[in-house]
């Protein structure tokens, strides 16, 4: 479903040249758990927002569910993300006083075509999503009133609301105690069991990575040794 | 997005920042309504002088003796003894001047007034019969200034109806004893009796009316002021010609400079020691007086207006960092750069029309209460309206866009992590 080849990445240029990414070539399958580590400035995130079209490539191809990514304009990519993409950031990227609720209904705004959902089911949809993340009762709570892991699980729960094929989340537990995280992530290994999501996500903590069905590890713009692992 | 979608979100995201929006809309708010009530009142100004003057009809010239020359210091026009009373009579006789309906010659000083206990500083104006005609006056009890008076030198004072009220309070000054101070070295008083009042008429020619206190012009000659030049004729401060036919003001202009320059023994074409106003070069100039004064508000009311749009684009630029990084938060979800800018617009119309209207509200506000004071005339014009909130709704919508602009052709990645 993802298929990325010889991709680049190139900030700066002459002496201040960084290659974030130098020449990546990778595959995802639909309905796989894919974890990508690596030190920082390796690149990892850099190719995460490419996948998740907030970013473009230098040069290479990107193919998602058989489309070519790479040479889409502005709203055609605005389409894409809309469509096949949750994002779930490390720093949970919530708007600040709007409550859950809203937040969860934010992309189903810009939805357009037959996905649409109408107006009056969006408020419904929301509720559902943020009980499938366990904040049924936390609709009408602003950011501010909510703790890290509930902040992360309504930004889940956003990611989810248009129903993606792909759930993107770059170090989710980065910003969260242990106890947080790992709520976090049964949420996601639920998410990806229950519902057949595909899963990629960047950390750099082993323990998270372990989790993964495979590993993607990067080295200075690299991927340096996939491995094959079982399901966690 | 549809309309009502985008406008939902607009509105939600005014509603989510209280204060910003507030703080945005006072901008608004103070453009509008400084420029509304400044530009209100240079009108309304202008309009009470000019109107003043147009209310006394454009049919009057004046004749004033010439201002004399005195080591380079010039005298105010009206200080040259230069204007005789024969002149005044020279200007009456319709073979001299033909179109010419009423002649008013005065003779005008500045004494002390008493009476009782009551005592003012103001204008006496000796007159003659013609003199209620040629300004429009009218005697609302006893009766104005007779022939016999003028003739006679006679003890009486015809009191406009403020100077009555001034003087007399509640009681019926008819009849009543005024003194007038004599001024110069002499010192004494004259004693008048009141024989008439004049109607309330406001305020004309510069002067009002009805603070006037006049008096026969042989007595302000002879009994008050001294009204004699060195050759012992008798002068008068200036004479008031009622023009009978308005197009003929040029016309009786040139007749009677012609005769006067004749009679003070200038030639034909030199500058004579008089001088023949009409009432249209004072509006003239006039015009050009309270056209400064409008100039004026107007540059006030225009540093007003640079002041609330500063205010709005530093309330802008201040929130760009978080309203950048809610651009690409909103764009990772899959909005597009029209729907962005599209929330944005809609933001700055909403908070440009609302504060444009509480504006209007407290410019014509302040108008109203300039007008109810007392103080001034206001007078709001569609255009001064028209000026402020087209101004204003501009700087609020370019500056309400100007930032989501820029962040909107930004990738989503570049926006969020924007600092």
């Amino acid at each position: 479903m993802i298929k990325i080849e010889n991709m680049t990445k190139i900030y700066g240029s002459g002496e201040a040249e960084v290659r974030a990414l130098d020449g990546v070539s990778l595959e995802i399958t639909k309905g796989e758990w894919v974890a990508i580590t690596g030190p920082s400035g390796s690149g990892k995130s850099t190719l995460m927002h490419i996948i998740g079209c907030l970013d473009s490539p230098t040069s290479g191809e990107y193919w998602l569910n058989g489309a070519e990514v790479s040479g889409m304009d502005d709203t055609q990519l605005a389409s894409v993300r809309n469509r096949e993409i949750g994002f779930v950031f490390q720093s949970f990227n919530l708007l600040s006083r709007v409550d859950a609720l809203q937040q969860v209904m934010l992309p189903l705004q810009y939805q357009r075509g037959d996905k649409r959902l109408p107006r009056n089911e969006r408020a419904k949809r929301s509720r559902e999503m943020l009980e499938l993340v366990g904040l049924g009762d936390r609709t009408h709570h602003l950011p501010t009133e909510l703790s890290g892991g509930q902040q992360q699980r309504v930004a889940i729960a956003r990611a989810l609301a248009q129903q993606p094929s792909i759930l993107l989340a770059d170090e989710p537990t980065g910003n969260l105690d242990s106890k947080s995280g790992a709520e976090v992530m049964e949420i996601l290994h639920r998410l990806h069991r229950e519902q057949g999501l595909t899963v990629v996500m960047v950390t750099h903590d082993p323990k998270v990575a372990a989790q993964a069905q495979r590993v993607i590890h990067f080295q200075d713009g690299l991927i340096v040794e996939p491995q094959q692992q079982g399901v966690a | 997005m549809d309309w009502i979608e985008s406008l939902t979100t607009a509105w939600n995201g005014l509603n989510a920042n209280k204060m910003r929006s507030g703080l945005t809309m006072l901008g608004v708010i103070i453009g509008v309504a400084a420029v509304i009530a400044l530009l209100s009142i240079g009108q309304g100004v202008q309009e009470s002088i000019t109107g003043s003057i147009t209310g006394a009809g454009s049919n009057l010239l004046f004749v004033a003796p010439g201002s004399f020359q005195m080591g380079g210091v010039e005298a105010p026009s009206g200080s040259a003894a230069s204007l005789t009373y024969a002149d005044a009579q020279a200007i009456a006789d319709s073979r001299n001047v033909p179109d010419a309906s009423i002649i008013a010659p005065e003779f005008t000083g500045n004494t002390q007034v008493i009476f009782g206990s009551a005592n003012i500083n103001t204008k006496v104006t000796g007159a003659t019969p013609e003199y209620l005609t040629a300004f429009g006056m009218e005697v609302s009890r006893g009766r104005f200034i007779t022939e016999g008076d003028v003739s006679g030198r006679g003890a009486v004072v015809v009191l406009g109806s403020t100077a009555a009220s001034d003087l007399f309070g509640g009681f019926d000054p008819i009849g009543q004893k005024i003194k007038i101070s004599m001024p110069g070295a002499a010192g004494g008083r004259v004693s008048l009796t009141v024989v008439g009042i004049l109607s309330p008429q406001g305020g004309s020619r510069f002067s009002d009316p009805d603070n006037a206190i006049i008096v026969p012009i042989t007595t302000a000659q002879t009994k008050i002021f001294d009204g004699r030049n060195a050759q012992g004729e008798s002068v008068v401060t200036s004479v008031n010609v009622v023009v009978g036919n308005e197009e003929r003001v040029d016309a009786i202009t040139s007749q009677i400079t012609t005769l006067l320059l004749r009679r003070h023994g200038f030639k034909p074409g030199e500058e004579g020691d008089f001088s023949v106003v009409s009432q249209a070069d004072l509006l003239a100039t006039l015009t050009q007086v309270t056209n400064i004064l409008v100039v004026f508000l107007g540059a006030i009311a225009a540093i007003s207006l640079l002041v609330g749009g500063i205010g709005i684009m530093n309330i802008m630029l201040v929130s760009v960092t978080e309203r950048t990084r809610e651009i690409g938060l909103r764009k990772a979800m899959g909005a597009r750069k029209v729907d962005i800018l599209t929330q944005f617009l809609l933001e700055a119309i909403i908070l440009s029309l609302a504060g444009g209207a509480i504006g209007i509200a407290l410019g014509v506000g302040i108008a109203l209460l300039v007008n109810a004071s007392g103080v001034t005339h206001a007078v709001i014009t569609s255009q001064s309206v028209m000026l402020a909130v087209s101004f204003s709704v501009a700087v609020g919508l370019f500056f309400g866009i100007y930032p989501a602009n820029h962040a909107a052709g930004l990738k989503p990645i570049e926006a969020l992590r924007y600092e």
